[in-house]
Protein backbone atom coordinates (compact mmCIF):
# COMPACT_ATOMS: atom_id res chain seq x y z
CA UNK A 1 0.00 0.00 0.00
CA UNK A 2 2.48 2.68 1.25
CA UNK A 3 5.22 1.65 -1.68
CA UNK A 4 2.28 1.92 -4.26
CA UNK A 5 1.59 5.24 -2.78
CA UNK A 6 4.99 6.51 -3.08
CA UNK A 7 5.49 4.89 -6.64
CA UNK A 8 2.24 6.91 -7.55
CA UNK A 9 3.81 10.21 -5.92
CA UNK A 10 6.58 9.79 -7.51
CA UNK A 11 5.10 9.69 -10.99
CA UNK A 12 2.98 12.10 -10.53
CA UNK A 13 6.25 14.12 -9.71
CA UNK A 14 8.06 13.30 -12.90
CA UNK A 15 4.73 13.73 -15.39
CA UNK A 16 4.77 17.51 -13.79
CA UNK A 17 8.60 17.68 -14.14
CA UNK A 18 8.25 16.44 -18.05
CA UNK A 19 5.32 18.80 -18.30
CA UNK A 20 7.13 21.83 -17.14
CA UNK A 21 10.54 21.23 -19.14
CA UNK A 22 8.25 20.64 -22.44
CA UNK A 23 6.39 24.64 -22.03
CA UNK A 24 9.01 26.55 -20.76
CA UNK A 25 11.24 25.25 -24.00
CA UNK A 26 8.24 25.86 -26.18
CA UNK A 27 7.38 29.46 -24.85
CA UNK A 28 11.21 29.90 -25.08
CA UNK A 29 10.71 28.63 -29.21
CA UNK A 30 7.73 31.14 -29.22
CA UNK A 31 10.01 33.86 -27.82
CA UNK A 32 13.14 33.35 -30.02
CA UNK A 33 10.63 33.49 -33.22
CA UNK A 34 8.88 36.74 -31.70
CA UNK A 35 12.48 38.74 -31.25
CA UNK A 36 13.59 37.55 -34.93
CA UNK A 37 10.37 39.09 -36.47
CA UNK A 38 11.85 42.17 -34.60
CA UNK A 39 14.92 41.54 -36.13
CA UNK A 40 13.25 41.23 -39.85
CA UNK A 41 11.16 44.28 -39.36
CA UNK A 42 14.48 46.52 -39.77
CA UNK A 43 16.24 44.13 -41.74
CA UNK A 44 12.98 45.12 -44.32
CA UNK A 45 13.35 48.91 -43.28
CA UNK A 46 17.10 48.48 -44.44
CA UNK A 47 16.16 46.89 -47.54
CA UNK A 48 13.52 49.12 -48.64
CA UNK A 49 16.09 51.93 -48.07
CA UNK A 50 18.72 51.15 -50.41
CA UNK A 51 17.53 51.93 -53.66
CA UNK A 52 16.60 55.23 -52.50
CA UNK A 53 20.06 55.66 -51.29
CA UNK A 54 21.83 54.17 -54.92
CA UNK A 55 19.86 56.51 -57.01
CA UNK A 56 20.63 59.77 -54.92
CA UNK A 57 23.78 58.84 -55.12
CA UNK A 58 24.05 57.83 -58.55
CA UNK A 59 23.14 61.15 -59.38
CA UNK A 60 26.11 62.97 -57.79
CA UNK A 61 29.11 60.57 -58.16
CA UNK A 62 30.68 59.25 -61.82
CA UNK A 63 33.37 56.91 -60.78
CA UNK A 64 31.70 54.84 -57.79
CA UNK A 65 30.23 52.03 -60.06
CA UNK A 66 32.08 49.35 -58.31
CA UNK A 67 30.70 50.36 -54.83
CA UNK A 68 27.20 51.03 -55.72
CA UNK A 69 27.19 47.20 -57.57
CA UNK A 70 28.59 45.85 -54.46
CA UNK A 71 25.25 47.38 -52.41
CA UNK A 72 23.04 46.45 -54.65
CA UNK A 73 24.55 42.99 -54.58
CA UNK A 74 24.69 42.91 -50.37
CA UNK A 75 21.07 43.80 -50.41
CA UNK A 76 19.78 41.32 -53.19
CA UNK A 77 21.35 38.27 -51.21
CA UNK A 78 19.60 39.60 -47.83
CA UNK A 79 16.20 40.00 -50.10
CA UNK A 80 16.94 36.52 -50.99
CA UNK A 81 18.43 34.78 -47.88
CA UNK A 82 16.34 32.19 -45.46
CA UNK A 83 17.80 31.02 -42.76
CA UNK A 84 19.12 33.08 -40.09
CA UNK A 85 22.98 32.23 -40.52
CA UNK A 86 22.21 34.09 -44.27
CA UNK A 87 20.63 36.58 -42.98
CA UNK A 88 23.06 37.64 -40.47
CA UNK A 89 25.89 36.76 -43.08
CA UNK A 90 24.12 38.71 -45.95
CA UNK A 91 23.40 41.68 -43.37
CA UNK A 92 27.18 41.98 -42.31
CA UNK A 93 28.06 42.17 -45.62
CA UNK A 94 25.75 44.94 -46.74
CA UNK A 95 26.53 46.78 -43.70
CA UNK A 96 30.13 46.96 -45.20
CA UNK A 97 29.37 47.95 -48.24
CA UNK A 98 27.22 50.48 -46.90
CA UNK A 99 30.64 52.17 -44.81
CA UNK A 100 32.28 51.86 -47.73
CA UNK A 101 29.79 53.68 -49.81
CA UNK A 102 29.62 56.34 -47.47
CA UNK A 103 33.42 56.41 -46.94
CA UNK A 104 33.92 56.97 -50.76
CA UNK A 105 30.57 59.88 -50.75
CA UNK A 106 33.34 61.86 -48.56
CA UNK A 107 35.00 63.09 -52.11
CA UNK A 108 31.53 64.32 -53.25
CA UNK A 109 30.56 67.60 -51.52
CA UNK A 110 27.62 68.67 -52.95
CA UNK A 111 26.59 64.88 -52.62
CA UNK A 112 27.04 65.42 -48.67
CA UNK A 113 25.30 68.73 -48.59
CA UNK A 114 22.39 67.22 -50.07
CA UNK A 115 19.23 67.06 -47.73
CA UNK A 116 17.86 63.97 -49.19
CA UNK A 117 21.36 62.23 -48.60
CA UNK A 118 21.91 63.39 -44.56
CA UNK A 119 18.15 62.04 -44.25
CA UNK A 120 18.92 58.64 -45.77
CA UNK A 121 22.53 58.69 -43.92
CA UNK A 122 20.72 59.34 -40.61
CA UNK A 123 17.82 56.99 -41.30
CA UNK A 124 19.81 54.63 -42.11
CA UNK A 125 22.24 54.71 -39.01
CA UNK A 126 18.94 55.14 -36.95
CA UNK A 127 18.60 51.50 -37.95
CA UNK A 128 21.55 50.01 -37.91
CA UNK A 129 21.65 50.92 -34.03
CA UNK A 130 17.89 48.96 -33.94
CA UNK A 131 19.72 46.28 -35.59
CA UNK A 132 22.33 45.94 -33.12
CA UNK A 133 19.42 46.13 -30.06
CA UNK A 134 16.86 43.64 -31.95
CA UNK A 135 20.21 41.11 -31.93
CA UNK A 136 21.01 41.82 -28.69
CA UNK A 137 17.29 40.88 -27.81
CA UNK A 138 17.08 37.82 -29.77
CA UNK A 139 20.39 36.52 -28.71
CA UNK A 140 19.89 36.85 -25.15
CA UNK A 141 16.13 35.11 -25.65
CA UNK A 142 18.06 32.27 -27.62
CA UNK A 143 20.94 31.99 -24.59
CA UNK A 144 18.26 31.44 -22.12
CA UNK A 145 16.51 29.28 -24.27
CA UNK A 146 19.75 27.12 -25.44
CA UNK A 147 20.86 27.31 -21.13
CA UNK A 148 17.55 24.80 -20.87
CA UNK A 149 18.59 22.66 -23.44
CA UNK A 150 22.27 21.83 -22.42
CA UNK A 151 21.09 20.98 -18.84
CA UNK A 152 20.39 18.05 -17.40
CA UNK A 153 17.90 16.30 -16.83
CA UNK A 154 15.81 19.33 -19.12
CA UNK A 155 18.30 19.03 -22.14
CA UNK A 156 17.70 15.11 -22.76
CA UNK A 157 14.04 15.29 -22.20
CA UNK A 158 13.88 18.38 -24.17
CA UNK A 159 15.51 16.12 -27.25
CA UNK A 160 13.51 13.44 -26.91
CA UNK A 161 10.69 16.11 -27.87
CA UNK A 162 12.51 17.21 -30.86
CA UNK A 163 13.37 20.46 -29.36
CA UNK A 164 16.50 21.73 -31.29
CA UNK A 165 19.13 24.19 -30.25
CA UNK A 166 18.30 28.19 -31.43
CA UNK A 167 20.95 29.82 -33.70
CA UNK A 168 22.24 33.03 -32.69
CA UNK A 169 22.81 36.04 -34.98
CA UNK A 170 26.14 36.79 -34.55
CA UNK A 171 28.08 39.13 -36.47
CA UNK A 172 31.64 39.41 -37.81
CA UNK A 173 34.31 41.38 -35.53
CA UNK A 174 34.86 44.24 -37.71
CA UNK A 175 30.99 44.94 -37.42
CA UNK A 176 31.30 44.64 -33.58
CA UNK A 177 33.42 47.65 -33.64
CA UNK A 178 31.25 50.70 -34.59
CA UNK A 179 28.78 49.37 -32.70
CA UNK A 180 30.60 49.68 -29.35
CA UNK A 181 31.59 52.87 -30.44
CA UNK A 182 28.31 54.73 -30.17
CA UNK A 183 27.84 53.97 -26.62
CA UNK B 1 17.79 33.53 -12.65
CA UNK B 2 16.32 34.95 -15.64
CA UNK B 3 14.69 38.46 -16.32
CA UNK B 4 11.66 36.50 -17.15
CA UNK B 5 11.83 34.91 -14.03
CA UNK B 6 11.87 38.06 -12.14
CA UNK B 7 9.14 39.49 -13.66
CA UNK B 8 7.06 36.52 -12.64
CA UNK B 9 7.80 36.31 -9.01
CA UNK B 10 7.00 40.50 -9.02
CA UNK B 11 3.62 39.65 -10.93
CA UNK B 12 3.13 37.21 -7.84
CA UNK B 13 4.32 39.27 -5.19
CA UNK B 14 1.68 41.97 -6.03
CA UNK B 15 -1.11 39.32 -5.61
CA UNK B 16 0.58 38.74 -2.17
CA UNK B 17 0.73 42.06 -1.28
CA UNK B 18 -2.70 43.22 -2.33
CA UNK B 19 -4.27 40.03 -0.48
CA UNK B 20 -1.86 41.27 2.39
CA UNK B 21 -3.24 45.08 1.71
CA UNK B 22 -6.69 43.66 1.79
CA UNK B 23 -6.19 41.37 5.00
CA UNK B 24 -5.31 44.71 6.54
CA UNK B 25 -7.58 46.99 5.49
CA UNK B 26 -10.62 44.68 6.48
CA UNK B 27 -9.07 44.17 9.81
CA UNK B 28 -9.43 47.86 10.55
CA UNK B 29 -12.47 48.19 9.35
CA UNK B 30 -13.25 45.46 11.46
CA UNK B 31 -11.58 47.00 14.96
CA UNK B 32 -13.23 50.31 13.53
CA UNK B 33 -16.78 49.10 12.84
CA UNK B 34 -16.75 47.76 16.78
CA UNK B 35 -15.33 50.20 18.21
CA UNK B 36 -17.62 53.09 16.91
CA UNK B 37 -20.81 50.89 17.57
CA UNK B 38 -21.66 51.15 13.48
CA UNK B 39 -20.87 47.59 13.58
CA UNK B 40 -20.33 45.34 10.28
CA UNK B 41 -22.57 47.88 7.94
CA UNK B 42 -19.22 50.20 8.49
CA UNK B 43 -17.27 47.38 7.13
CA UNK B 44 -19.36 46.37 4.29
CA UNK B 45 -19.16 50.31 3.04
CA UNK B 46 -15.65 50.45 3.69
CA UNK B 47 -15.05 47.23 1.57
CA UNK B 48 -16.89 49.03 -1.29
CA UNK B 49 -15.20 51.74 -1.43
CA UNK B 50 -11.80 50.44 -1.72
CA UNK B 51 -13.32 47.63 -4.45
CA UNK B 52 -14.48 51.25 -6.53
CA UNK B 53 -10.91 52.91 -5.61
CA UNK B 54 -8.69 49.88 -6.30
CA UNK B 55 -10.69 49.74 -9.45
CA UNK B 56 -10.59 53.12 -10.75
CA UNK B 57 -6.87 53.55 -10.19
CA UNK B 58 -6.00 50.40 -11.87
CA UNK B 59 -7.04 52.07 -15.12
CA UNK B 60 -6.68 55.79 -14.36
CA UNK B 61 -3.82 55.77 -12.22
CA UNK B 62 -1.37 57.10 -14.75
CA UNK B 63 -3.55 59.84 -15.97
CA UNK B 64 -4.02 60.51 -12.61
CA UNK B 65 -0.33 61.12 -11.97
CA UNK B 66 0.61 62.77 -15.37
CA UNK B 67 -2.24 65.55 -14.50
CA UNK B 68 -0.57 65.95 -11.36
CA UNK B 69 2.96 66.48 -12.62
CA UNK B 70 1.42 68.86 -15.56
CA UNK B 71 3.04 66.69 -18.10
CA UNK B 72 2.19 67.01 -21.61
CA UNK B 73 2.57 64.47 -24.55
CA UNK B 74 5.37 64.80 -27.57
CA UNK B 75 5.17 63.50 -30.86
CA UNK B 76 8.47 62.31 -32.30
CA UNK B 77 8.99 65.48 -34.38
CA UNK B 78 9.25 67.12 -30.92
CA UNK B 79 12.10 65.60 -29.65
CA UNK B 80 13.45 62.66 -32.33
CA UNK B 81 16.46 62.44 -30.03
CA UNK B 82 14.58 61.24 -26.89
CA UNK B 83 12.28 58.75 -29.18
CA UNK B 84 15.14 57.11 -30.75
CA UNK B 85 16.68 56.61 -27.45
CA UNK B 86 13.26 54.93 -26.32
CA UNK B 87 12.89 52.97 -29.59
CA UNK B 88 15.93 51.19 -29.83
CA UNK B 89 15.82 50.38 -25.72
CA UNK B 90 12.00 49.16 -26.17
CA UNK B 91 13.46 46.85 -29.03
CA UNK B 92 16.29 45.39 -26.70
CA UNK B 93 13.86 44.91 -23.89
CA UNK B 94 10.88 43.33 -25.66
CA UNK B 95 8.28 45.59 -24.68
CA UNK B 96 6.27 47.96 -26.79
CA UNK B 97 6.85 51.40 -27.67
CA UNK B 98 5.75 53.18 -24.41
CA UNK B 99 3.65 57.27 -24.92
CA UNK B 100 6.12 60.08 -23.89
CA UNK B 101 5.65 63.19 -21.31
CA UNK B 102 7.33 66.16 -21.02
CA UNK B 103 7.25 67.84 -17.96
CA UNK B 104 8.67 71.54 -18.62
CA UNK B 105 11.05 71.88 -15.18
CA UNK B 106 14.49 72.29 -15.43
CA UNK B 107 15.45 69.94 -12.52
CA UNK B 108 16.38 66.46 -14.36
CA UNK B 109 14.38 63.63 -13.68
CA UNK B 110 11.94 61.26 -14.88
CA UNK B 111 9.45 58.54 -14.27
CA UNK B 112 7.20 55.59 -15.69
CA UNK B 113 3.83 55.07 -14.88
CA UNK B 114 0.68 52.96 -16.58
CA UNK B 115 -0.79 49.18 -15.81
CA UNK B 116 1.05 47.05 -18.31
CA UNK B 117 3.81 47.44 -20.76
CA UNK B 118 1.23 47.71 -23.28
CA UNK B 119 -0.63 51.27 -21.45
CA UNK B 120 2.67 52.44 -20.46
CA UNK B 121 4.20 56.12 -19.87
CA UNK B 122 7.66 57.51 -19.85
CA UNK B 123 8.08 61.08 -18.49
CA UNK B 124 10.74 63.04 -18.50
CA UNK B 125 11.57 66.60 -17.32
CA UNK B 126 13.03 69.52 -20.16
CA UNK B 127 16.04 69.41 -17.97
CA UNK B 128 16.78 65.63 -18.41
CA UNK B 129 17.21 66.53 -21.74
CA UNK B 130 19.01 69.04 -21.41
CA UNK B 131 21.50 68.27 -18.94
CA UNK B 132 22.55 64.63 -19.73
CA UNK B 133 24.80 63.04 -22.75
CA UNK B 134 23.50 60.23 -24.81
CA UNK B 135 24.62 57.68 -22.36
CA UNK B 136 23.48 59.01 -19.49
CA UNK B 137 20.48 59.53 -21.37
CA UNK B 138 19.98 56.43 -22.19
CA UNK B 139 20.94 54.93 -18.70
CA UNK B 140 17.72 56.47 -16.96
CA UNK B 141 15.26 55.72 -20.45
CA UNK B 142 16.08 51.82 -19.73
CA UNK B 143 15.84 51.84 -16.26
CA UNK B 144 12.39 53.26 -16.41
CA UNK B 145 11.66 50.85 -19.30
CA UNK B 146 12.83 48.13 -16.88
CA UNK B 147 10.16 49.18 -14.41
CA UNK B 148 7.70 48.54 -17.15
CA UNK B 149 8.58 45.59 -18.40
CA UNK B 150 9.50 44.32 -14.48
CA UNK B 151 5.84 45.29 -13.92
CA UNK B 152 6.40 47.78 -11.27
CA UNK B 153 4.05 50.45 -12.80
CA UNK B 154 1.31 48.15 -11.90
CA UNK B 155 2.83 47.48 -8.03
CA UNK B 156 3.55 50.94 -7.28
CA UNK B 157 0.01 52.44 -8.90
CA UNK B 158 -1.79 49.89 -6.29
CA UNK B 159 0.14 50.18 -3.88
CA UNK B 160 -0.03 53.86 -3.86
CA UNK B 161 -3.71 53.30 -3.70
CA UNK B 162 -4.23 51.33 -1.33
CA UNK B 163 -1.82 52.96 1.41
CA UNK B 164 -4.09 55.99 0.65
CA UNK B 165 -7.22 53.99 1.87
CA UNK B 166 -5.58 52.96 4.57
CA UNK B 167 -5.66 56.78 5.53
CA UNK B 168 -8.93 57.48 4.50
CA UNK B 169 -10.19 55.01 6.79
CA UNK B 170 -8.24 56.03 9.78
CA UNK B 171 -9.31 59.47 9.00
CA UNK B 172 -12.85 58.39 8.81
CA UNK B 173 -12.85 56.64 11.94
CA UNK B 174 -11.42 59.55 14.02
CA UNK B 175 -13.96 61.66 12.60
CA UNK B 176 -16.95 59.38 13.55
CA UNK B 177 -15.89 59.33 16.73
CA UNK B 178 -15.51 62.70 16.96
CA UNK B 179 -18.82 63.63 15.29
CA UNK B 180 -21.32 60.60 15.84
CA UNK B 181 -20.48 60.05 19.00
CA UNK B 182 -24.20 60.04 20.56
CA UNK B 183 -25.13 57.36 17.97
CA UNK B 184 -23.22 54.50 19.71
CA UNK B 185 -25.03 51.07 19.62
CA UNK B 186 -25.52 50.63 23.64
CA UNK B 187 -26.54 46.60 23.01
CA UNK B 188 -23.19 46.24 22.06
CA UNK B 189 -22.22 46.20 25.90
CA UNK B 190 -19.88 48.93 27.62
CA UNK B 191 -16.37 46.83 27.94
CA UNK B 192 -16.24 44.91 24.81
CA UNK B 193 -16.57 48.41 22.72
CA UNK B 194 -14.04 50.01 25.09
CA UNK B 195 -11.15 47.74 24.12
CA UNK B 196 -12.03 48.20 20.79
CA UNK B 197 -12.04 51.91 20.94
CA UNK B 198 -8.51 51.35 22.35
CA UNK B 199 -7.64 49.28 19.81
CA UNK B 200 -9.15 51.46 17.00
CA UNK B 201 -7.42 54.65 18.16
CA UNK B 202 -4.37 53.11 18.61
CA UNK B 203 -4.61 51.32 14.95
CA UNK B 204 -5.84 55.04 13.30
CA UNK B 205 -2.68 56.49 14.52
CA UNK B 206 -0.38 53.71 13.55
CA UNK B 207 -1.91 52.27 10.65
CA UNK B 208 -1.53 54.65 7.79
CA UNK B 209 2.41 54.89 9.30
CA UNK B 210 2.75 51.06 9.15
CA UNK B 211 1.21 51.50 5.28
CA UNK B 212 3.81 53.74 4.30
CA UNK B 213 6.93 52.32 5.85
CA UNK B 214 5.20 49.00 3.50
CA UNK B 215 5.27 51.15 0.46
CA UNK B 216 8.56 52.52 1.00
CA UNK B 217 10.03 49.13 1.64
CA UNK B 218 8.55 47.97 -1.89
CA UNK B 219 9.63 51.03 -3.63
CA UNK B 220 13.19 50.86 -2.70
CA UNK B 221 13.74 47.52 -3.49
CA UNK B 222 11.89 48.14 -6.68
CA UNK B 223 14.80 50.86 -7.61
CA UNK B 224 17.36 48.57 -7.14
CA UNK B 225 16.36 46.11 -9.58
CA UNK B 226 15.34 48.48 -11.82
CA UNK B 227 18.86 49.67 -11.76
CA UNK B 228 20.26 46.14 -12.80
CA UNK B 229 18.01 45.33 -15.50
CA UNK B 230 18.26 48.46 -16.78
CA UNK B 231 22.23 47.98 -16.78
CA UNK B 232 21.20 44.72 -18.86
CA UNK B 233 19.53 46.39 -21.30
CA UNK B 234 22.37 48.99 -22.20
CA UNK B 235 25.46 46.88 -20.98
CA UNK B 236 26.86 49.60 -19.86
CA UNK B 237 26.62 51.04 -16.15
CA UNK B 238 28.54 53.75 -15.97
CA UNK B 239 25.72 55.74 -18.24
CA UNK B 240 23.42 55.23 -15.41
CA UNK B 241 25.67 55.97 -12.73
CA UNK B 242 26.88 58.83 -13.96
CA UNK B 243 23.27 60.12 -14.41
CA UNK B 244 22.14 59.60 -10.95
CA UNK B 245 25.69 61.58 -9.90
CA UNK B 246 24.09 64.39 -12.37
CA UNK B 247 21.00 64.20 -10.72
CA UNK B 248 21.93 64.02 -7.03
CA UNK B 249 24.68 66.77 -7.83
CA UNK B 250 21.64 69.08 -8.85
CA UNK B 251 19.99 70.54 -6.05
CA UNK B 252 16.90 71.88 -7.50
CA UNK B 253 14.05 70.48 -6.59
CA UNK B 254 11.47 69.30 -8.71
CA UNK B 255 8.44 71.59 -7.98
CA UNK B 256 5.22 69.44 -9.45
CA UNK B 257 6.69 66.33 -7.23
CA UNK B 258 4.50 66.15 -4.11
CA UNK B 259 4.41 63.11 -1.46
CA UNK B 260 1.69 60.96 -3.52
CA UNK B 261 4.41 60.72 -6.79
CA UNK B 262 7.99 61.08 -4.81
CA UNK B 263 8.48 57.31 -5.08
CA UNK B 264 7.72 57.17 -8.98
CA UNK B 265 10.56 59.56 -10.20
CA UNK B 266 13.85 57.85 -10.54
CA UNK B 267 15.78 59.88 -7.91
CA UNK B 268 14.64 61.59 -4.79
CA UNK B 269 12.58 65.19 -6.61
CA UNK B 270 12.88 66.90 -3.29
CA UNK B 271 16.77 67.23 -2.75
CA UNK B 272 17.42 68.90 0.29
CA UNK B 273 18.13 66.85 3.57
CA UNK B 274 20.53 63.56 3.07
CA UNK B 275 20.55 61.87 6.54
CA UNK B 276 22.13 58.70 7.65
CA UNK B 277 20.41 57.80 10.15
CA UNK B 278 18.04 54.17 10.38
CA UNK B 279 14.97 55.86 11.23
CA UNK B 280 15.06 58.58 8.60
CA UNK B 281 16.38 55.98 6.20
CA UNK B 282 13.22 54.42 7.02
CA UNK B 283 10.88 57.31 5.27
CA UNK B 284 13.24 57.04 2.30
CA UNK B 285 11.14 56.84 -0.91
CA UNK B 286 15.19 55.97 -2.94
CA UNK B 287 18.05 53.85 -1.38
CA UNK B 288 20.79 56.50 -1.17
CA UNK B 289 22.20 57.42 -4.03
CA UNK B 290 25.98 57.34 -3.57
CA UNK B 291 24.67 53.58 -3.08
CA UNK B 292 23.17 53.15 -5.96
CA UNK B 293 26.08 54.68 -7.70
CA UNK B 294 28.66 52.56 -6.13
CA UNK B 295 26.63 49.53 -6.85
CA UNK B 296 26.28 50.07 -10.60
CA UNK B 297 29.70 51.02 -10.33
CA UNK B 298 31.01 47.78 -9.13
CA UNK B 299 29.16 45.81 -12.28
Amino acid sequence: MTIELIILIAVVIFVLYVLFVYNSLATGRVRIKEAFSGIDVQLKRRVDLVPNLVSTVKGYTKHEKEVLENVTKARTSLMNARTTHDKADSDNMLSQALKSLFAVSENYPDLKASKNFLELQEELSDIEAKIAYARQFYNSNVRSYNTTLANFPSGSLGRMFGFKEGEFFEAEEEEKKPVSVTF
Amino acid sequence: MTIYSQISSNKTKSWLIIILFVAFITTIIFVYGKASGYGLSYAGIGLIISGIMSFASYYYSDKIVLGMSHAKQIAKRDSPELFRIVENLCIATGIPMPKIYLINDSAPNAFATGRDPKHAVVCATTGLLQKLNKAELEGVIAHELSHIRNFDIRLMAIVVVLVGLVALLADFFMRSLWYGGGRRNSREGGSAQGIFLFIGIILAILSPLIATLIQLAISRKREFLADASGVLITRYPEGLASALEKIGKDKEPLEVANNATAHLYIANPFKGKISGSWFANLFNTHPPIEERIKILRTM
